[in-house]
């Protein structure tokens, strides 16, 4: 009588999950993604605490109020945090090592997210002025700005 | 325990909205349940949401609706993966503590954004179930057809329901679905997942639903009729289809029984029967015996904001006593497959 | 009013980077049988049962409390689940004592889990969504420019992460269940790992683990029949803010001052550093152990990282911080808040082994999550209060 080999126990196993989402920016955002596409910064500023968001959001966080009413800022700013970023990872769309700030627009409270080349990433440091370089064909996207590259006028 | 009751409720006309966020659709819903609560922000002790990221496809989704709020200076905040409604349990428990009297619940969410009944199936188990990809139709499919079969119930019983929601929904300008029809009619209509009818099923909607909350002293200050919550419990099942019997709602027997929900007259009951069948389910757990309006505000057949409906039914609920139309009411609140999950929530106004 | 309420059991699973040899069902049940067994109860005895963790995306299972009903001895109980953010573990045993403090409950388990390997974190952190810039690489790329910006404040020397790296490694080798157990940690390893993102290193960050903790919560007359000391909760406290405010301290969030000062109110604590005999808090990227010391009033603004550097917070220092080996150790994303609470109880209950601090007598378990806005905080102590 032969013997069957004793089945192996199963301890992963592949179950692919696809879904699609449709995302909306909202209002606000919409406003100011379709401005990108003029090559145009909006913001919003909030009645009570008079702090500036870009982009905007249609409310506050602070407040809890509703916000409406949009003006245009600059596509210069401020660097007013970053790392150096050192780790692939999946999808990424940039090279390695690479300077992923917080950009503050000139006139804006808080700040954007992107990245900032067109120099060493040793030479970046927090309050360089920078200025937006945008795409040659610009999308309803915030990656229709490629990046911010710094502008030589004196640091802020 | 300690008092505590609803003072007010806001909510917004479930729709699919293409135009603003969750968060863009949350905000003026907060806004209205606090200004009609009479309540100063300043005085809400503690604030409590429901949502889901799988809804909105993208994690920390509950974090978007955390900007409507004013969370400055900071807050008492908390959420729940789930229907408001166990949020409003969460805030029901702390206002238990005595040293707040006030709190701030509310849900959103946009069922529009994926393909919702394929969205619930990850909700299953993900080793045996989930990878077959059996929709939510589906497996509400398969208890309606067990319903039927165990004999007590039939595809009328079914589309009376529907039938009766659509009426009663045209009076409520929230609702996404309503219409003047009858069983009849509904009856004609094709299946799309036997024995269920499109009608029988609910639509995706996108919404949003705020209560606040209010203990003793300070409810009877601020609200006319203060509703208060006189028994609140909720029960979970097990999870696997076949390990619980699908036709009757054990989970919500035991919660109405610990709520005190068996004894003395209910003139309404919301419950949160996504579909159909669900509702007669539910009736034979909770025994309404024909004496209580079910679902006046049309229900979850004709509004069904995922995370948001069952806050809402609470909401109703409280409204229409608030506003002299019932004295006592009942709101059921349900989460997972075919009834995994059930909260009854005992009403009384002053 | 809210009804005394004790830690009676603790329960965790070894965390690792990968337990394949559980599903999620057997995970969480190890932590809870570990628990329960620690309390001297069965599933049969508890009335409650409270789950969290954080984004579902990372195990691809949505609401998880409907699946693992079963393997947690729900049936016919009420459940809840709690998220929120990376806060969740510490939010979560707070909302579980909440219910015995509110009188509902005699006796609630509460689990916190999170089994990254199934699915993927990065991705799941970081979806791509079209109008957005697919930029942050990982929580490190979040938090990275506070650290900069704390040690440009404070003109803290470059070796206090990496000393923070190094103390918490060698204490996770006292811990059976920590995920990382490097012997051979030295200074000199830790600062010719990758730099990841600048200025945070491969080994000043916390790993990616599979991994679950379990407490049970008791009413006073409940865990007067425990066979084991109870941690008396003296003090809870959650504080808010939201991310995208301007005017926001992202290196020192009011949230945090504001919630810790509620738990320190609570529990009489005026002088923390001097009241506070051991502390548990959440430090997933080093340098974050001198920025909490602040913001949790060990330390004045500017010297935090002093306590680090004259090993203040060392093991055998006057103010331990994460005997366990913390988060740098052990990183299963929706525990480890619950850890860190679960490490101060047994502290104080004198059963944390062999990276016990003596006559610990009062402790403190800390969590943070989101964009540096969700805290959580505990104090617990081994006399009723």
């Amino acid at each position: 009588m032969s013997e069957a080999a004793a089945p192996e126990s199963v301890t992963m196993m592949d179950a692919p999950i696809r879904l699609t989402y449709s995302y909306t920016p909202g209002v606000a955002q919409s406003e100011f993604l379709r401005a990108l596409t003029e090559r145009r910064i909006l913001g919003q500023r909030c009645s009570t605490c008079e702090q500036v968001y870009v982009p905007p959001r249609g409310m506050c966080a602070r407040d809890g109020i509703a916000l409406e009413g949009t003006f245009e800022l600059p596509d210069t700013g401020v660097v007013s945090g970053f790392c150096i970023v050192n780790i692939p990872f999946a999808g990424q769309a940039v090279e390695c090592p690479y300077v992923s700030a917080s950009i503050t627009f000139d006139g804006a409270d808080i700040p954007i997210f992107h990245l900032v080349q067109e120099i060493d990433p040793a030479a970046v440091h927090v309050g360089m002025r920078v200025q937006a370089v945008w795409s040659e064909e610009p999308q309803p996207s915030m990656q229709t700005i490629r990046y911010f590259r710094p502008l030589e006028a004196a640091d802020a | 325990m300690r008092e505590v009751a609803v003072v007010s409720f806001a909510q917004s006309p479930t729709t699919v909205e293409d135009a603003r966020s969750e968060v863009e659709i949350l905000q003026p819903v907060l806004h209205q349940a606090v200004e009609r609560s009479g309540i100063a922000r300043e005085q809400i002790g503690f604030t409590v949401s429901g949502s889901c990221d799988y809804l909105a496809g993208q994690p920390f989704a509950f974090v978007m609706g955390l900007e409507a709020v004013g969370a400055w200076p900071p807050i008492r905040e908390s959420h729940v993966e789930m229907d408001g409604a166990w949020a409003l349990y969460e805030a029901w428990a702390r206002l238990q503590h005595g040293d707040i009297d006030a709190a701030l619940v509310y849900a959103f969410g946009k069922s529009s954004t994926g393909d919702l009944p394929k969205v619930m199936t990850l909700q299953l188990d993900p080793y045996y179930l989930a990878p077959l990809w059996p929709d939510a139709i589906s497996v509400a499919a398969l208890q309606a057809r067990a319903l039927l079969d165990a004999g007590a119930h039939t595809e009328r019983d079914m589309a009376e329901v529907a039938a009766r929601s659509r009426r009663d929904a045209a009076s409520n300008p929230n609702a996404q679905v309503s219409g003047d029809t009858s069983a009849d009619a509904l009856l004609q209509e094709p299946y799309v997942s036997t024995p269920l009818r499109a009608h029988d099923c609910p639509s995706a909607g996108d919404g949003s639903a705020a209560v606040v909350l209010a203990a003793g002293a300070l409810a009877r200050e601020v609200a006319e009729r203060p509703v208060w919550i006189r028994g609140i419990d909720h029960r979970i099942e097990p999870h696997a289809l076949g390990a619980r019997d699908l036709t009757t709602s054990a989970s919500t027997r035991i919660a109405a029984a610990a709520a005190g929900a068996s004894s003395d007259k209910i003139d309404l009951a919301e419950l949160y029967a996504p579909f159909s069948h669900q509702e007669l389910i539910l009736r034979d757990a909770l025994g309404l015996n024909g004496q209580t309006a079910i679902n006046p505000s049309g229900g979850a057949l004709t509004a069904n904001p995922m995370m948001v409906a069952g806050l809402i039914r609470i909401g109703e609920a409280a409204s229409r006593i608030a506003r002299g139309e019932a004295d006592r009411g009942l709101a059921h609140a349900t989460s997972g497959p075919c009834l995994q999950q059930n909260l009854v929530c005992v009403l009384e106004g002053e | 009013m809210a009804q005394r309420t004790a830690v009676i059991g603790v329960g965790q699973t070894k965390h690792d980077t990968k337990r394949d040899d559980v599903s999620m069902a057997g995970l969480v049940r190890e932590a809870a049988l570990r628990a329960l067994e620690d309390a001297g109860l069965s599933f049969a005895d508890i009335d409650a049962v409270v789950l969290g963790k954080a984004p579902d995306m990372f195990e691809g299972v949505m609401m998880p409390e409907l699946y693992l009903a079963d393997a947690l001895g729900a049936n016919g109980k009420p459940m809840l689940r709690v998220h929120t953010a990376g806060s969740v573990g510490g939010s979560t045993a707070i909302v579980a004592a909440s219910l015995v403090q509110a009188g509902i409950h005699e006796r609630v388990l509460t689990v916190a889990f999170e089994k990254q390997s199934e699915s993927d974190a990065m991705w799941a952190l970081a979806p791509k969504i079209p109008f957005q810039m697919p930029l942050v690489a990982g929580a490190g790329g979040y938090f990275a420019p506070h650290i900069r910006e704390y040690i440009r404040r404070s003109g803290a020397p470059d070796h206090i992460g990496m000393k923070v790296a190094v103390k918490d490694r060698l204490n996770a080798l006292r811990n059976p269940f920590a995920h990382l157990h490097m012997p051979d940690i030295s200074l000199r390893m830790v600062e010719e790992s990758l730099m990841l993102w600048d200025p945070i290193r491969y080994l000043e960050s916390c790993p990616s683990s599979d991994g679950a903790c379990a407490l049970v919560l008791a009413s006073e007359k409940a865990a007067s029949a425990a066979p084991n000391p109870p941690a008396w909760i003296h003090a809870t406290a959650v504080r808010s803010e939201p991310i995208g405010m301007a005017g926001r301290d992202e290196v020192d969030p009011q949230a945090g001052r504001d919630c810790a000062a509620d738990v320190y109110a609570q529990a009489g604590i005026s002088d923390p550093r001097a009241q506070i005999d051991v502390a548990e808090i959440y430090v997933p990227f080093s340098w974050y152990e001198p920025m909490w010391l602040e913001n949790l009033g060990f330390a004045d603004v500017g010297s935090g990282w002093k306590l680090v550097d004259d090993d203040s917070t060392a093991l055998d220092g006057d103010i331990p911080i994460n005997a366990s080996g913390g988060v740098l150790s052990s990183n299963p994303i929706g525990a480890s808040g619950m850890i860190r609470f679960a490490e101060a109880a047994l502290q104080v209950r004198g059963m944390a082994g062999e990276h016990q601090v003596d006559g610990a007598r009062i402790a403190l378990g800390h969590a943070y999550g989101g964009g540096s806005q969700f805290f959580a905080m505990a104090i617990v102590g081994r006399e009723r209060p």
